[in-house]
């Protein structure tokens, strides 16, 4: 396209879009994580109407468009409807590769939860396998206070 | 609906790194190629709609920065942040409004310029996902499990896909990965999250695609050729992961019975003449499939065994090598419909598929196809 370009080396400029950012978490937000960091309780919100309990916690049904103020403690057992075994790393993950990653659908909740598997050699991590939370001993009220979840012993 | 039509399309060719170019260079040769394709210009363009996320782009408001680009000073510009078919959609609900007669849609990424997994990760909810640093690989890989279990999808017809289209991608020049590949050296790739390994998986692209839509008078005033919009559908499916059956697609199989009713169309396997689907893993182009009715559920790998799906295949999908032989963010919907007018011309070159009549085009948004959206292009 430009014959002038190609007489030089075309100049990238190097940067960040790195902004510290603080994000409300809500009503429903901060029950569901102070939950976890003063009780290690898991808790999820029930539709009355559709008898579904959202995990995490929503505050507006989004079956109905309910608002949604009941308050229902699950698992901490569950059991892990999927998952993947990760072989990369990336600056987010917060473990080293290989790691797996699970969504698992805790005992009481209708919906599941991503989180992280840990305790257990990768081929025998199951679809169906019961699980549990492992909590983080100094908790900030953070879903990194569940620090991962490991089979049933 | 009122007749709109596709009038004119372009696309830059979609490559790893474009180092000597800014995204709004790649989006001025889309739309000069686009304005020359209708025998228009920029005059007759009377408003414009871009297709931008400011995470890919690096800043913000990142529509005004291809402004200038898309030929947009003193006229309606406005953007819409997701893929390309969504964009479309939106210009495609401005000319029927009335208010506007041609519009110029564009959409580009340049997947080169930051850090896919850093960027996808962002798509998650801050406080509840993006701690667990989830991408769109691993959630993907999260998806594929779901749906492979669920129907028995074996890991080497998903592979199929891959070797399909990268050989398809051979025929297109504006493809980034034209590759002679065999099952095995699928298999054999380097794995990422499984079931997906790297060539199960699309590659980082940059790129730029604009399309001009135009009622029936100005249509038929520009245009020899010009591609009929007979049917648009849409839908969209829970946000959080967890909240879907992730084996399942039901916002697509609601978004293409929408398009089908639009068209006419009962029996899309026999009425649809070509498919561009957006394969950003093999899995994806299979799952697909079956959400738009080519096949019944959990047959999808059945699909690309039989063959149909190949070029000389009854219902070719992909002929220009899909996303997995070259992602374009953003962009890659809207080529995909620039691939099927193209096709509908008979204009499509070495990946023509003979004698098409209706083509279809879909894109998605958000993790593992969250929101999809289907369009049925016809003569
Ligand atoms: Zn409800």
């Amino acid at each position: 396209m430009n014959k002038w370009l190609e007489t030089v080396e075309p100049l990238v400029y190097e940067s960040r879009i790195k902004v510290p950012y603080t994000w409300s978490v809500g009503e429903v937000g901060s029950r569901f994580l102070i939950e976890l960091r003063d009780h290690k309780k898991i808790y999820g919100t029930r539709c009355p109407k559709c008898n579904i309990v959202y995990l995490p916690p929503r505050k507006t049904c989004s079956q109905c468009f309910f608002n949604l103020d009941e308050w229902v403690e699950v698992g901490p057992q569950g059991t892990l409807i999927t998952y993947t075994l990760v072989h990369y790393e990336s600056s987010m993950m917060p473990m080293k590769s290989p790691f797996a990653y699970g969504i698992i659908l805790l005992d009481k909740a209708n919906t599941g939860l991503v989180h992280l598997l840990d305790e257990v050699k990768s081929e025998e991590i199951k679809t169906g396998m019961r699980v549990e939370p492992v909590f983080k001993d100094e908790r900030t009220g953070d879903i990194m206070d569940i620090r991962y979840f490991r089979p049933v012993r | 609906m009122e007749r709109t039509a596709i009038i004119g399309i372009g696309m830059t060719k979609q490559e790893r790194r474009k180092e000597s170019e800014t995204f709004s260079d790649m989006v001025f040769e889309a739309v000069t190629k686009a304005l020359n394709d209708a025998e228009m210009t920029i005059k007759d363009i009377d408003n414009i709609v871009t297709g931008c996320n400011d995470f890919w782009d690096g800043r913000t408001i990142s529509s005004m920065a291809v402004g200038d680009a898309s030929g947009a000073w003193d006229k309606n510009i406005s953007c819409v942040e997701g893929d390309g078919t969504f964009v479309a959609l939106y210009g495609l609900t401005r000319i029927l409004s009335g208010s506007y007669r041609a519009t110029l849609i564009t959409a580009h990424s340049k997947g080169s310029e930051s850090i896919s997994s850093l960027i996808t990760n962002a798509m998650f909810d801050p406080i509840y996902t993006r701690p667990l640093g989830l991408d769109a690989i691993t959630s993907s890989a999260l998806q594929a499990k779901c749906y492979m279990d669920k129907y028995g999808i074996t890991e080497e017809q998903c592979a199929m896909v891959s070797v399909k289209n990268h050989r398809n991608a051979k025929n297109n020049p504006y493809s980034q990965l034209p590759m002679d590949l065999s099952v095995k050296d699928v298999l054999n790739s380097r794995r990422l999250a499984d079931p997906i390994k790297l060539l199960d998986a699309s590659p980082i692209t940059d790129g730029a695609c604009a399309i001009i839509l135009a009622d029936e008078g100005m249509a038929k005033r520009f245009s020899k050729h010009p591609v009929w919009i007979r049917g648009v559908g849409f839908c969209a499916d829970a946000y959080h992961l967890g909240d879907r059956d992730l084996a399942e697609c039901k916002s697509l199989e609601k978004a293409a019975k929408t398009a089908y009713r639009m068209a006419g169309i009962e029996n899309p396997f026999k009425e649809i003449d070509v498919a561009e689907i957006y394969d950003a893993f093999s899995y994806q182009e299979l799952m697909w499939s079956e959400g738009l009715g080519f096949c019944e559920k959990g047959e999808g790998g059945k699909l690309v065994e039989s063959g149909k799906t190949e070029m000389g295949g009854s219902m070719p999908i992909n002929p220009s090598g899909g996303c997995l032989s070259a992602h374009a963010v953003i962009a890659a919907g809207l080529i995909r419909i620039a691939e099927a007018v193209l096709q509908v011309r008979g204009g499509a070159g070495k990946r023509q598929i003979p004698d098409v009549k209706t083509g279809l085009a879909h894109g998605i948004n958000g993790p593992c196809g969250q929101s999809h959206c289907v369009w049925i292009l016809g003569e």
